[in-house]
């Protein structure tokens, strides 16, 4: 048999077994058996030399194409078969898809009075105030005196706040931080003071323990209207931008004018709720009353005067809410103690 | 309603009254109805006859003309019912004040048509012995409520402290006239049947001082029958919370609502001695109060007493001695101003509030006590027969003058921020009663007497201006702002950066009680620590301030798992309390604490991992480590910590710079016990106050030039605490070492030999301005080793 008649043997030869190989390794077997160090048709290439001189061209080319076309061959069928081993696989790999997810790390919440605190901070921030907090073991002076509380008002009583001693008590309401911004910075001031009050109460509606943020704006020319306009902004912020407020006259100690500020509600129109109901939120009212305020009373500025709080000269308002109020009216929590209960399921509702 | 209508014209129903006078300043706090309702069912009847019913002693039956066709047959308990008698009657269909409503009904077999009315049944008093008697005038089917005071309207107000004259019906018509626009019509003391000067028939004498007794008057009346007073004046008295008694003591009560000034009847012959004394009383000194108790006074009390002793506490409560009785026939009246501060005192001391003391210590004008004189001359005259004795006696200083305010037309619109017209201002502080005169710039203001403690200031002016003008047109504007903006300080930033922090890792927040129980100290094992004490606490459970955070996290940890929760991943972030009298408040520091517990499972298990790892030490370590590192605080921990609480062979003190900032461990198992828990908790606090916020970080280059990384295995002493390993190789390693960190700890007796174990770090090291050569590396890791066997005996374990 001449050697290109021996070439030719060979790639028949191959194209046969690469037809009825079966899987990528067989091929791969295949590409060792025709085209490997040992096989015969590489031999074959490197012995050209060796052949008289008119036979090495036909060969040498002979055994070049079939080295070449086993060689794609090969390539196409280990193609074929990849795929189709690829198939195989997939199919054994088959789960059952409705089983769960793997859970995500768990996400905790904040506490829904820090969410709330922040709300109304990052209101206020964006209004131009600063935060501030203050002691909330105070003197009577401060929490008292410096507010213009005479001698007989009830919240001094033993029975309405807790004392440390006569002079020292836990703070009533975050007022006091008023005198010591004023005290610390001159005129002006824009502040807002978050922080724990307590007061001697235990029902639904009161915890001994509570929250409240203060408000202060002292300067040349801050007027009522101006109180008027911050916390409409602050309740619509809040509580929707369709919020309308009003201001009712009231009393405080350490504002004159005083003033109680409502929100209209926003479960119903007017006291009802669509199907005409009562609205049970505001009690048929159309109104929320969210805070007292007032523009600050001279008296408290004179306690300031020396660091440039003179009453003729500045003027200002001041404001103060319970951050569980503006989170139960939210949220529509019915009772405050769940506040202090720490219930898991009840932290984590709040997203 | 009915009372107040009395004095202004109103045409408006009680919820638009109310709605009015809430937005100029007078809450009111709820309307109720007093009395019966479904009036048309409440008649005049006369009644016909009365038989005895057949099967019952007690009961009658009645037949009751009440206007129609035939008479109406009535089964009636009452034993003063009697034919020829006029009475109230209730048909089927009434409603009765608690909300019943009567139908037709059969007593003992007998059909009975409706009720015949007590006074009691009615609201008006609490006579139920017999049915109420009407005077005869009336015809039968009279609308009963045209002839009798049945139903009314009752506004229930919150009065601020600074308006003593709004308790008092005729204050608040005052406030009603200005709020609606209604006419107020004159007060009822502009009419006085009295007389001024001597009063003969008694002696007094104000030993306490014109400080404590600013103002005594009495008048004497002669002649007096002491009865029952008539139905309107009960039905007033029951719509505003009072029982009537007889007409004498419920004409001074009904002058005290209407006036706002209390006041007291004597009997003036049961005064002994014919002599009252006003004096101080003496410390511990005792007195028997109308309500039947014995009181101890302290010397800041004030009593009136006659030539017996005290007979009364005043301004706050009198005694029973001369007390007036059904033979009394002559009676002194007292009207009386006594120092606001005092009465409050003297009331808060004893415990006992009274109509009187709520309204003394608010401080009352002493012009009042006139009022409530002419008023009760009156009444006394017109109700009791009674004859007033000329005269008055009046001791005291004469009241201070009238004040006037100026007020500036310029100043209420700087500080309200809208003006309002002079002549409006005009108007409306006449419609409260203060009096005005034009100035250059403004008005000068008079102060009404009843007003003269609350207004004072111009300030105090222009809030009467500004609730009456209506706030509704206010304006909303925003402060001008020249200067100054907001944000948040740098350590606000720091604990907003690292609450997100740990609740991005799956914490819950809690919100504590500051009040911690006296014993949490000794259940953390920490006896005798000092914590800040309440005199006052609400229940023994709060007697003190909380000196960390642990006890809140482990009270609510325990709460919860006990109602089944098996995984706590909590934390709170708040203040903590400690006795320092360097603190501003003289008694407490109050640091910030941030605090972590973790408990049960690190993960939820799922089907895939039932069993994923438990919360320990690492499981706390590697929150606070993250925490920390995202919020950018460098922080180390150094083995061991003083606290006690803690599992003594797991716990670490935090440190952030040089200084101890808290602690991180495993909380003793026998505390967590005290707390119901066993399995492992792992918790740290840290006091966020001690931490300085970091500033800017600055930049390295670190993409420039890549770094290399190798892994030593390195074999030591079971004693070798990792962190002791890292700083050597640290510090062998500098400058090219950029970053040491522990993979994997291993140990095995067998291969590694006793008490060693080998910990595989891997190292990167860099340079800043070039690419490392291999030498360099091996250089440095060469140094490394040698440090490693030099300082600890260690050895690196591949090379063995
Ligand atoms: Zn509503």
């Amino acid at each position: 048999m001449s050697v290109t008649d021996r070439i030719e043997q060979l790639e028949r030869e191959a194209q046969a077994a690469a037809a009825v190989a079966a899987s990528s390794a067989e091929i791969e077997e295949l590409r060792v058996r025709y085209l490997g160090r040992k096989a015969e048709l590489p031999n074959l290439l490197r012995e050209v030399a060796q052949l008289p001189a008119d036979q090495r061209s036909a060969v040498g080319s002979a055994a070049n194409r079939a080295r070449r076309a086993i060689d794609s061959l090969l390539d196409q069928r280990a193609g074929e078969l990849a795929v189709s081993e690829l198939d195989a696989r997939l199919q054994a790999e088959r789960v059952d898809v409705t089983l769960p997810g793997d859970p995500l790390p768990a996400i905790g919440r904040l506490h829904l009075i820090t969410q709330t605190r922040r709300e109304i901070e990052d209101v206020f921030i964006g209004l131009g105030f600063n935060v501030a907090e203050g002691p909330e073991i105070e003197t009577v002076s401060y929490n008292f005196d410096a507010l213009n509380h005479d001698a007989q008002h009830p919240a001094r009583a033993w029975s309405d706040t807790f004392y440390i001693s006569d002079e020292v008590l836990l703070r009533t309401h975050t007022s006091p931080m008023q005198i010591r911004a004023m005290e610390l910075s001159p005129p002006p001031v824009y502040l807002i003071v978050p922080g724990r009050v307590y007061r001697r109460d235990s029902d639904l509606t009161h915890t001994p323990q509570f929250h409240q943020v203060e408000g202060l704006a002292v300067d040349e020319d801050i007027t009522l209207a101006d109180l008027k306009g911050t916390l409409l902004a602050f309740a619509r912020a809040i509580f929707g931008p369709e919020r309308e407020i009003r201001l009712r006259p009231h009393f405080f100690p350490f504002t004159e004018p005083s003033v109680e500020v409502d929100v209209s509600c926003f479960n119903c129109s007017g006291g009802v709720v669509a199907g005409g109901e009562r609205c049970g939120i505001c009690k048929g009212t159309g109104w929320l009353e969210i805070l007292g305020s007032g523009m600050v009373d001279p008296n408290v500025l004179a306690y300031v005067a020396g660091n440039g709080y003179d009453p003729e000269r500045v003027q200002g308002f001041a404001f103060g809410m319970g951050i569980e109020r503006i989170a139960m009216l939210k949220h529509g929590v019915s009772d405050l103690r769940l506040f202090y209960d720490n219930d898991i399921r009840f932290l984590e509702q709040f997203a | 309603m009915e009372w107040l209508r009395e004095y202004c014209e109103l045409h408006m129903d009680a919820h638009t009254l109310a709605q009015r006078l809430a937005l100029t300043g007078t809450e009111v706090e709820r309307v109720e109805h007093h009395g019966v309702s479904e009036l048309e069912h409440f008649v005049v009847g006369h009644v016909l006859e009365r038989r005895k019913h057949p099967d019952a002693d007690r009961l009658s039956v009645c037949m009751v003309d009440t206007g129609g066709s035939t008479p109406a047959q009535i089964i009636c308990g009452a034993p003063n019912v009697a034919a020829g008698q006029t009475v109230g009657v209730a048909r089927p269909g009434a409603v009765m004040p608690d909300g019943t409503r009567l139908q037709k009904a059969k007593l003992r077999g007998i059909v009975s048509q409706g009720m015949i009315l007590s006074e009691r049944e009615l609201q008006i008093s609490d006579e139920h012995t017999g049915i109420m008697v009407l005077d005869q005038a009336h015809a039968p089917g009279t609308p009963l409520a045209d002839v009798a005071p049945i139903a009314t309207e009752v506004l229930v107000l919150e009065i601020t402290p600074n308006r003593p004259d709004c308790l008092s019906i005729y204050g608040v018509a005052r406030e009603v006239a200005a709020a609606t626009g209604a006419q107020l019509r004159p007060a009822p003391w502009e009419y006085d049947p009295g007389s001024f000067g001597v009063l003969d028939g008694i002696t007094i004498v104000n030993q306490a001082g014109d400080e404590l007794c600013p103002r005594f008057t009495a008048r004497i009346f002669d002649g007096v029958r002491v009865g029952p007073s008539p139905l309107w004046l009960k039905a007033r008295l029951m719509a505003c919370g009072q029982r009537p008694i007889s007409n004498v003591v419920d004409i001074t009560n009904y002058v005290m609502l209407l006036t706002g000034q209390p006041m007291h009847a004597f009997d003036r012959e049961r005064i002994a001695g014919g002599r009252l004394t006003v004096r101080t009383a003496h410390d511990g000194e005792r007195i028997q109060t109308l309500d039947g108790q014995q009181r101890t006074l302290s010397e800041r009390a004030v009593v009136i007493e006659d030539g017996d002793g005290p007979t009364s506490i005043a301004g706050v409560m009198g005694g029973g001695r001369s007390e007036v009785s059904d033979q009394t026939t002559s009676i002194l009246s007292e009207a009386a101003t006594w120092n606001g501060p005092n009465i409050h005192a003297t009331s808060q001391a004893l415990g006992l509030r009274s109509e009187a003391s709520t309204r003394f210590e608010k401080g009352l004008a002493r012009e009042q006590t006139l009022w409530a004189q002419a008023v009760a001359t009156r009444l006394f005259q017109d109700l009791c027969g009674a004859t007033v004795r000329p005269g008055t006696l009046d001791l005291g200083a004469p009241p201070p003058p009238p004040v006037t305010i100026h007020l500036r037309d310029a100043r209420i619109e700087r500080l309200l921020g809208m003006s309002v017209p002079r002549a409006r201002c005009r108007e409306l502080l006449q419609t409260i009663s203060f009096g005005t005169a034009d100035a250059a710039d403004g008005l000068d203001v008079t102060v009404p007497d009843f007003r003269r403690a609350d207004v004072t200031r111009e300030a105090d002016l222009i809030e009467e201006v500004s609730r009456l003008a209506g706030l509704e047109s206010l304006p909303a504007t925003l402060p001008a702002r020249r200067t100054a903006f907001g944000r948040l300080t740098a350590p606000q930033r720091l604990r907003r950066r690292l609450e997100d922090g740990l609740a991005a890792h799956g914490l819950h927040e809690i919100v504590g009680w500051s009040f911690q129980a006296p014993d949490v100290s000794a259940r953390l094992l920490l006896d005798g620590e000092p914590a800040v004490e309440l005199a006052n606490p609400m229940s023994s459970e709060q007697a003190r301030m909380r000196t960390g955070l642990i006890a809140s996290l482990l009270d609510v940890a325990a709460r919860n798992h006990a109602r089944g929760a098996t995984r706590l991943a909590l934390f709170e972030s708040g203040a903590v309390y400690l006795p320092d009298s360097s603190g501003v408040s003289g008694v407490a520091r109050e640091p910030h604490h941030l605090a972590a517990l973790v408990c049960g499972a690190v993960r939820a298990p799922t089907w895939r991992e039932q069993h994923p790892p438990q919360a320990d030490f690492f499981a706390a370590k590697g929150l606070l480590g993250a925490v920390l590192a995202s919020a950018g605080v460098p922080w180390q921990l150094m083995a061991g910590s003083e606290h006690p609480f803690l599992h003594p062979g797991r716990r670490a003190t935090v440190q952030v710079g040089a200084a101890g900032v808290g602690w991180v461990g495993e909380i003793h198992p026998r505390v967590a016990s005290g707390w119901g828990l066993s399995e492992t908790v792992a918790a740290f606090e840290i006091d966020l106050s001690a931490i300085e916020p970091p500033g800017p970080h600055a930049f390295a280059d670190l993409t420039s030039f890549p770094a290399v990384h190798e892994d030593l295995a390195i074999v030591v002493g079971e004693h070798v605490p990792a962190s002791e390993l890292l700083a050597v190789i640290d510090s062998a390693g500098a400058p090219l070492l950029r970053s040491s960190e522990v993979f994997d700890v291993f140990r095995d007796e067998q291969r590694l030999g006793a008490d060693l174990k080998s910990v595989a770090v891997r190292l990167s090291f860099a340079a800043g301005d070039r690419t490392l050569t291999d030498e360099e590396v091996a250089r440095q890791r060469q140094l490394i080793i040698a440090a490693v066997d030099g300082q600890l005996g260690g050895r690196i374990r591949d090379a063995q």
